[in-house]
């Protein structure tokens, strides 16, 4: 029972970053059409601000963590927006796709030119201590992980349905043309998406870091495991992407201890495959239909 | 203006032809420097440019400067193939890496049938078994270290069960089968053996198979940043140990990428930076010097290669620079410091490449890599 208790946390910490990956996923596609197959090297690259911020710029480590998520907001929020999406959309969605492919094997190579191929330690946010729950000995810094991810989430939906700007981006999101005509400042509302987008690719990156250490290739494995854990939950739903991302971190850890580890990446898999086929719009999705 | 620029490319050209050409001989390192196993491809890279970069301003090999050239296998079989026929098509006199099992297994065809002499950085076992005449260790094979380490758990740590993880590649299958052969004939019982993917990032799910096994010892048996993970998540989970480990386990880098969650953990190393040998200590200042970060265990056998290939060429080959002769030469070879002091420690080949020199049993301590005891060359 200990055991089970032990890896359903330790599942529910690391879904809980597939989660923060996988809403950005959501929130882009809803107010902008944009699938952003960077994502994963978005949650990579806050990572290393904060290790230039540290290491070239002496500063300390609270310090280096908020820098870096100005500077975030600016590149992988502001100028992600205004120097690719916005050029690109008009074009359609593939070649939106394509392009955030190319930025993302560009955003790896660049991290791995100027900071090298090496993995670099990365300060925890807790000590690492335990907490015994009902016999089991929880991991402080899991409970942290998952404390944050929860309050992340819980904050970022007040947000948006306890305040004025937090309901025009969900008009936004329903409907630009309807929310464009009740005077919303529509492409500021997509703005905003983005910034939040940077805001929790750098949260997540502060909470995975530690643990999976700070290395150019950290995006390809996040990227992947959020992108599925956005569409196991329902891609136009933030509660499904969560929803989503923490289902897979439990089946991923549960596979890796009572299946086989080599299996861990192919039942999440097959589990997509299952509610694609059977269950398209995802766990918490909602059916989109189009005149034809 | 054209007549102009004509006369002055044409001048050119015959000042480059008059100046004597300084004679070269080409190496080429092939080896990980990107990709999974980067940290440890890089290390020996270092190693080899710091051994070239020392060996020209002294005159290079016989009076001809080595002009080294590196080819990335990106930790990938396939292109570590490619770039091993494209260095090979560049005619090497002797090629260093690669340092990845795996990677030397792919390329072994390519070497045996260029008659070229490798040295590589692999360590897993049956790499000398399989017919190359022209490969030579840098660092001792599994069959070498395992049955140190077996009997260092029986006699220092003195566990009666164990708990065993490991990286599901070349390395770290051929390392586990011969560790669990030693383990067995000290009647050592198996608590746990879990095996993991190169690569691998998350290691929750391991760690709580490992704590479930309740064993006496808990053996940690992959790469370097693998190594660091599995000691941060052993550490989060408050799985205490003892953790003990091969080379890899108490590399400089785990150390520094575990941080304190490296503390305590022992084990036995072939080949370290922190060995209390003067010529090994000199080596580990010039190559923190030269790159900023201190060398593994990698990085000497980088270097030591190179300095192998020196000596052999200089003082057994007469300054003559032939492959198949080199190759020849190093077999059953014993080179010591003060025959050539880059090779560092006294190394001997035998007949089939595998090496053999002193090692160390060792624990982390405050962050560093303490040698406890030095266990004799198995040939003495």
């Amino acid at each position: 029972m200990a055991d089970f208790i032990q890896l359903l946390i330790a599942g529910l910490a690391t879904g809980g970053i597939y989660a923060l990956a996988a809403v950005g996923f959501t929130l882009l596609w809803q107010t902008s059409q944009t699938i952003n197959f960077a994502q994963g090297e978005f949650v990579m690259l806050p990572a290393f601000f904060v290790l230039i911020g540290m290491s070239f710029f002496g500063m300390p480590f609270w310090l280096a963590c908020v820098a870096a998520l100005i500077l975030s907001m600016i590149t992988l929020g502001f100028m992600f927006k205004k120097l690719l999406v916005d050029p690109m959309l008009n074009h359609g969605t593939l070649p939106l796709v394509i392009a955030t492919i190319g930025l993302a094997i560009l955003m790896k190579e660049g991290v791995r030119e100027f900071y090298g191929a090496d993995a670099w330690p990365f300060p925890p946010l807790a000590e690492a201590t335990n907490v015994t729950v009902l016999g089991a000995a929880l991991s402080l810094q899991s409970l942290i992980i998952l404390g944050i991810t929860i309050g992340a989430v819980v904050a970022l939906q007040l947000f948006l349905s306890g305040t004025r700007t937090g309901r025009q981006m969900q008009a936004t999101a329903l409907n630009p043309s309807v929310a464009r005509i009740l005077g919303i400042p529509v492409e500021r509302m997509i703005l905003y998406t983005f910034l939040i987008n940077a805001a929790l690719v750098m949260l997540a990156a502060l909470l995975i870091t530690p643990i999976y250490l700070a290395k150019f290739s950290n995006g390809e494995l996040l990227g992947l495991y959020a992108f599925i854990a956005a569409i196991i939950g329902g891609f136009n739903q933030m509660r499904g992407a969560i929803v989503g991302g923490l289902v897979l971190g439990v089946i991923d850890n549960f596979t890796a201890v009572y299946i086989s580890t080599q299996y861990r990446l192919v039942v999440p898999l097959v589990f997509l495959i299952i509610i694609i086929l059977f269950r398209p719009q995802g766990l918490l999705g909602r059916v989109e239909e189009r005149t034809v | 203006m054209k007549l102009l620029k004509s006369i002055a490319s044409l001048s050119a050209l015959a000042l480059m032809a008059a100046t004597p050409a300084v004679a070269q001989v080409k190496l080429a390192y092939i080896g990980e420097i990107s990709g999974q196993l980067a940290v440890s491809g890089g290390n020996f890279r270092d190693g080899v440019v710091l051994a070239v970069e020392e060996i020209n301003a002294k005159g290079g090999i016989a009076g001809q400067r080595i002009n080294l050239t590196l080819y990335d296998t990106q930790t990938n079989p396939g292109v570590a193939r490619a770039q091993t026929q494209k260095a090979l098509d560049d005619n090497p006199y002797a090629v260093l890496g690669p340092v990845l099992s795996g990677n030397v297994k792919v390329t072994m065809p390519l070497f045996i049938q260029a008659e070229m002499p490798h040295f590589i950085g692999g360590e897993a076992a049956d790499l000398v078994t399989l017919g190359d005449k022209y490969l030579f260790r840098t660092s001792f094979g599994q069959q070498i270290g395992m049955p140190k380490i077996a009997n260092y758990i029986r006699d220092e740590i003195k566990a009666k069960s164990i708990a065993l993880i490991w990286v599901n590649n070349d390395f770290g299958k051929t390392g586990r089968d011969n560790l669990l052969k030693e383990l067995a004939s000290r009647n050592i019982r198996l608590a746990a053996d879990v095996s993991t993917e190169a690569g691998q990032v998350d290691f929750a799910a391991d760690i709580v198979k490992l704590k479930a096994a309740n064993a006496d010892a808990v053996f940690v048996y992959s790469n370097e940043e693998e190594c660091a993970r599995i000691m941060r998540e052993a550490k989060r989970q408050g799985l205490k140990g003892p953790f003990v480990g091969d080379t890899t386990l108490l590399s400089q880098k785990t150390i520094e990428l575990a941080a304190d969650a490296a503390e305590g953990v022992q084990g036995h190393v072939g080949l370290t930076s922190d060995a209390p040998l003067k010529e090994v200590e000199e080596y580990k200042a010039r190559f923190q010097k030269r790159f900023n970060y201190v060398s593994d265990h990698n990085g000497i056998k980088g270097y030591t290669g190179v300095y192998a290939i020196k000596y052999v060429t200089e003082k057994k080959l007469g300054g003559k620079f032939d492959r198949k002769a080199l190759a020849e030469a190093m077999r059953g070879l014993t080179i010591t410091p003060k025959d050539e002091p880059g090779i560092l420690i006294e190394t001997t080949w035998d007949q089939n490449g595998e090496i053999d020199r002193i090692s160390f049993l060792a624990e982390v301590v405050g962050g560093k890599q303490k040698i406890t005891k030095i266990l004799p060359k198995i040939g003495k």
